[in-house]
């Protein structure tokens, strides 16, 4: 019986550890690519601007400035510093947005490269990952900024968005490898996921505040792994108030699960991605 | 070391390769849900690849011919470890460097310095390995001048020896060759031969797959031939070769 060893050089077609193990080993192994990859995306986007990586700071802040005169001005809207309250939804709403379109583009239409050489396609979700949580970080500081001019100081509470952004990872990965795999069957459920991601932004707290909304709708925002993200992150960093043991526990188990269910249901399907895409 | 009288580095077994696709195209998941529940979805079995047996040697020159259509890209594909069977046996033994996949992923505003770590990270190599070969994959390039020069600057010669050369910096134990290698000018074409010819006296598999029965006959010491999905002959390159042209004569 031989032994099961990733790393030795010999690939035998019928002895493999279970999918889900194995495609995860194999991202480890390439994690110096997932890390060019990621470089290769920050780098390459701004290439040729002249403002650059200074980009990712603007967009939001273009996004917060149209969306504070809609909405305190026409809609009047009453919130004490509401252009950072949008702008502190709008970044964990981007992020998940993009980051899932992203690792769709890839999995389902990248498919040249994937049929010239092996690499493991989790690796480009990964880097999908890796690169929206460089921008995200990058998009705190115009956020800090904008809660400065308004006065309102963070609070030591900001330590804790490094897991708040994990738990908006695996969501993430969740979603984009389950519509992934989806999308290879049926191409038209990645049309879409685009009307859907749309919809969506709109049952999530980003640009309104929950109070806004009747109570019993309320209820139902609650099976939304969103509103617990955006709340989880907007009370870390906007508020400067700790979430309550109840909102941790949404917002985390929800986006393990989604991640685990997603990550089981990519790699159980991982080789239909060569016959079909 | 010596080489071992027939030892094997790749083996078949029984390799079937089936794409599943269904009898009527439904290109609408609406379509396909109405189908599906009326029970009518048919599928079709195209059978690419159908129970192929082959067994390649350690530091031989196999040829691997047959129409387009045969089966040929599907076979290097098994090998190279990018699609698994639908049913059989792949073994491979040793690193493979599949040529096919010659700058892959590429990206043309990042500098050749870049590149070469995106594209030796997704051959498999790691960062400290590339760094390791770094000095000699741009000198076998001879783009010391460009290398932190975006690669939209190069001309497709160069881009084509940046690939070579980070394709084949670490020998591999296993060669896989789409056509006759045309990488560059003259004088890198024969470049790249001689690399290819170090390998090959150091004891690497190439496995070249070309349309041209001269090239195969110069280089190869046995062939397969793939008509269809199934493998016609095997053996000597020769006697396979003559095989295929009579075949080819009659049915022309």
């Amino acid at each position: 019986m031989t032994k099961i060893n990733l790393l030795s050089l010999e690939y035998d077609s019928s002895i493999r550890p279970p999918t889900f193990l194995e495609e995860f080993l194999q991202a480890w192994r390439y994690r110096d690519l997932i890390l060019y990859l990621v470089r290769r995306d920050i780098t390459t986007r701004y290439k040729r601007s002249v403002l650059g990586v200074a980009w990712t700071m603007l967009n939001p802040l273009g996004m917060m400035i149209i969306l504070s005169i809609v909405f305190s001005h026409i809609f009047h809207v009453n919130v004490r510093g509401y252009p950072a309250y949008v702008l502190s939804g709008l970044v964990v709403w981007n992020f998940f947005a993009q980051v899932s379109t992203a690792i769709i583009n890839s999995l389902v239409w990248g498919g040249d490269l994937f049929r010239r050489i092996y690499v493991p396609r989790s690796a480009f979700a990964f880097s999908s990952i890796g690169t929206g949580v460089v921008n995200l970080s990058l998009s705190l500081v115009p956020l800090l900024l904008v809660m400065a001019t308004l006065g309102i100081w963070p609070k030591t509470t900001l330590i804790f968005v490094p897991v708040a952004m994990l738990f908006l990872s695996l969501f993430t990965m969740g979603v984009g490898l389950l519509i992934s795999t989806v999308g290879m069957y049926f191409v038209d459920v990645v049309e879409m996921y685009a009307i859907v991601l749309m919809g969506w932004m709109y049952l999530t707290p980003v640009i309104y505040p929950m109070s806004a909304l009747p109570s019993n709708i309320q209820f139902w925002l609650l099976f939304n792994p969103m509103v617990h993200i955006v709340n989880v992150f907007r009370m870390l960093v906007f508020d400067g108030i700790h979430p309550s043991l109840g909102t941790w526990l949404a917002a985390g188990l929800s986006s393990l699960g989604t991640f685990l269910v997603g990550w089981l249901i990519f790699t159980a399907k991982v080789d239909e991605f060569a016959y079909r895409t | 070391m010596p080489i071992m009288p027939n030892e094997p580095v790749i083996i078949l077994q029984n390799v079937t390769v089936r794409y599943r696709v269904p009898r009527e195209n439904y290109h609408t998941f609406k379509e396909f849900a109405i189908r599906r529940i009326q029970g009518r979805v048919q599928y079709l079995d195209l059978l690419a690849l159908q129970d192929i047996n082959l067994e390649i040697h350690k530091g031989e020159v196999f040829g691997l011919i047959g129409p387009n259509g045969a089966g040929k890209t599907t076979l290097l594909r098994l090998i190279a470890k990018v699609m698994r069977p639908t049913e059989g046996r792949v073994w491979v033994k040793g690193r493979i460097a599949p040529l096919l996949a010659i700058g892959a992923g590429f990206h043309m505003e990042l500098t050749g310095r870049e590149n070469i770590f995106l594209n030796g990270t997704l051959l498999g190599l790691t960062r400290r390995e590339i760094e390791a070969l770094f000095n000699q994959i741009v000198d076998f390039a001879e783009l010391w001048d460009f290398i932190d020069a975006p690669l939209r600057t190069y001309s497709s010669g160069m881009v084509a020896r940046l690939g070579f050369a980070v394709a084949t910096a670490r020998m591999p134990d296993v060669l896989i060759v789409d056509e006759v290698l045309s990488v560059g000018d003259i004088a890198f074409q024969e470049k790249s031969a001689a690399r290819i010819r170090e390998f090959r006296e150091a004891g690497a598999t190439i496995l070249l797959v070309s349309h041209s029965m001269a090239a195969v006959k110069k280089m190869c010491s046995r062939a397969a031939w793939l008509d269809g999905g199934v493998l016609r002959a095997v053996g000597g390159v020769s006697e396979v070769i003559e095989k295929f042209e009579k075949y080819m004569g009659i049915s022309n």
